[in-house]
């Protein structure tokens, strides 16, 4: 029996999946092949997505966005979707190489549920809907509800993520990450700022500081009181400076290899008050 | 599906520089990096961390850089798979062209002119990656360069020569011999 099955649809895949739950689902590899090499994972079976024509679709509607789950980072840089989702193409800048982009995937990020994974706080941000399909049908899950816990995710057996749904903005949108270099680092903290202006709020979602993705809802309340919504002003260095502090207050940040709570909670606000400003910069955000 | 056996699957086919090369008694978990040396002989992509860190054993599958490392070989049946073996003048080339530059790309021809090579280990990835950037881009800027390389790692030349070669390649590129 064929142990490696290259799906070329998703029925072929939701198939597959069906007959075999146990499957291991194999995307761009970036982060299942380091597995397999290091020899962490056995493998019987393997059904590769990286073909199926469906799952690299993507569209922006009026309000929404839609990105199949097998987009890969490289085309979330250089396609429209960048000026769309000009957070999730900055977080998508920041992952690994371009070898790296040219591989990875939207549904992989997910499917990892690090709470380092860059593009997570931007779905976070953008109200983000998770598309999964599988025996029982077809569910939308909110990022809170998708990612269960540090690496784990409400995945059940013969499911595959299809794609990501999320709020299509006319503000401005920021991610802003910190690590050791700025090529190739896993973030050891991450900022994602989104403006609503119909709904006159900032969304701000944090990355790397939890076991999950929060959402900083008391640091966007305190915010969008702040912001004159007429004219995008308000924002000052010490508005700024308030704001990250009020970011950094709601990350939970915990000392590992990576770094520590201590310097992870400093980044937060550091990045957060830049984050604000660039924003609220004359030219983003619609703004004049 | 998970007696002892399934761990190998049958002989299958992958289309290397141009030719078909068979794969048999395979893992199931070879990476295409592993397959291009251990099985096929290919071994002018290297190996060093097998994990997407270093650069060493990028290729083009379907004209995409790509780490080996990180490609299940399995998977990329029935796509074309160039490795360094796989870039420089075609014989059916130019014969002039082919002798004064034994056959190498302008790309290569830099990298050696320049200094660009100490151990040579990190050589057939660099080459790769900048020829894929060339193709793409022949006039780049130098944070275009740092960008494109970002994921080749190199021990031994402080990086200043390579990016001095692919400034020459530019320029070899544009006003060929
Ligand atoms: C050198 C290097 C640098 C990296 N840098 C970064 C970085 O800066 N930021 C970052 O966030 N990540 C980084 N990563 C991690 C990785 O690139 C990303 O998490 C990537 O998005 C994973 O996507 P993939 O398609 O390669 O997933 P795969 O490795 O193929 O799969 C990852 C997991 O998701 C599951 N999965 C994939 N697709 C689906 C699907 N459609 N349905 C259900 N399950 C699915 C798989 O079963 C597996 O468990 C890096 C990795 C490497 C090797
Ligand atoms: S061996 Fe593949 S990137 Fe290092
Ligand atoms: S020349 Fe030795 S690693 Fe680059």
């Amino acid at each position: 029996m064929t142990n490696v099955i290259v799906a070329r649809s998703v029925d072929e895949a939701l198939a597959t999946l069906s007959e075999a739950p146990d499957i291991t689902i194999l995307a761009g590899g970036t982060d299942l092949m380091v597995e397999i090499n290091r020899g962490l994972r056995q493998l019987n079976s393997v059904i590769a997505l990286a073909q199926v024509p469906e799952l690299h679709r993507w569209s922006i509607g009026e309000d929404r966005l839609m990105i199949g789950a097998g987009v890969t980072y490289t085309t979330m840089l250089n396609t429209k979707l960048a000026q769309a989702a000009p957070a999730l193409a900055q977080a998508a800048r920041t992952v690994g190489s371009p070898p790296i982009r040219n591989a990875g995937t939207l549904g992989g990020n997910l499917g990892t549920a690090s709470p380092a994974g860059d593009t997570l706080p931007v779905l976070a941000a953008l109200n983000a809907s998770i598309v999964l399909d599988g025996p029982s049908g077809e569910r939308c899950l909110s990022l809170e509800e998708f990612m269960v816990g540090v690496k784990r995710t409400c995945l059940a057996p013969g499911e595959l993520i299809k794609a990501v749904e999320m709020d299509h903005l006319s503000g401005g949108q920021e991610y802003l990450k910190i690590g050791p270099r700025n090529a190739m680092v896993i973030s050891m903290a991450g900022v994602a700022l989104a403006v609503d202006r119909k709904a006159k709020q900032v969304r701000c979602a944090l990355g790397a500081v939890a076991a999950n993705i929060p959402r900083a809802s008391e640091a966007e309340a305190w915010v969008g009181e702040r912001i004159n919504w007429d004219s995008g002003t308000g924002v000052d260095s010490v508005l700024a400076q308030e704001f990250g502090q009020r970011m950094a207050a709601e990350s939970s940040p915990i000392d590992d290899h990576r770094s520590t709570a201590a310097y992870r909670r400093h980044a937060v606000g550091v990045l957060a008050a830049r984050a604000l400003q660039r924003v609220f910069s004359e030219g983003t955000n619609g703004y004049v | 599906m998970s007696n002892s056996n399934s761990l190998y699957i049958n002989p299958y086919s992958l289309r290397v520089n141009g030719a078909n090369r068979e794969v048999a008694d395979s893992q199931v978990s070879e990476s295409l990096l592993f397959v291009l040396r251990e099985r096929l002989g290919c071994t002018g992509t290297k190996n060093a961390c097998t994990e997407g860190e270093c650069g060493s054993c990028v290729v083009l599958v379907d004209g995409v850089l790509t780490c080996s490392c990180l490609v299940l070989a399995a998977t990329v049946v029935g796509r074309e798979i160039t490795t360094i073996e796989g870039l420089g003048i075609a014989e059916s080339a130019d014969e002039k062209l082919l002798d004064e530059r034994g056959g190498l790309l302008p790309v290569q021809q830099a990298f050696v002119d320049e200094g660009a090579v100490q151990c040579g280990f990190c050589t057939p990835g660099l080459i790769v990656a900048v020829h894929d950037l060339l193709e793409a881009n022949p006039n780049p800027s130098e944070g275009d360069v740092r960008e494109a390389l970002s994921g080749n790692l190199c021990r031994c030349t402080g990086y200043g020569r390579i990016l001095a070669a692919v400034r020459s390649a530019c320029e070899q590129m544009r006003s060929p011999l």
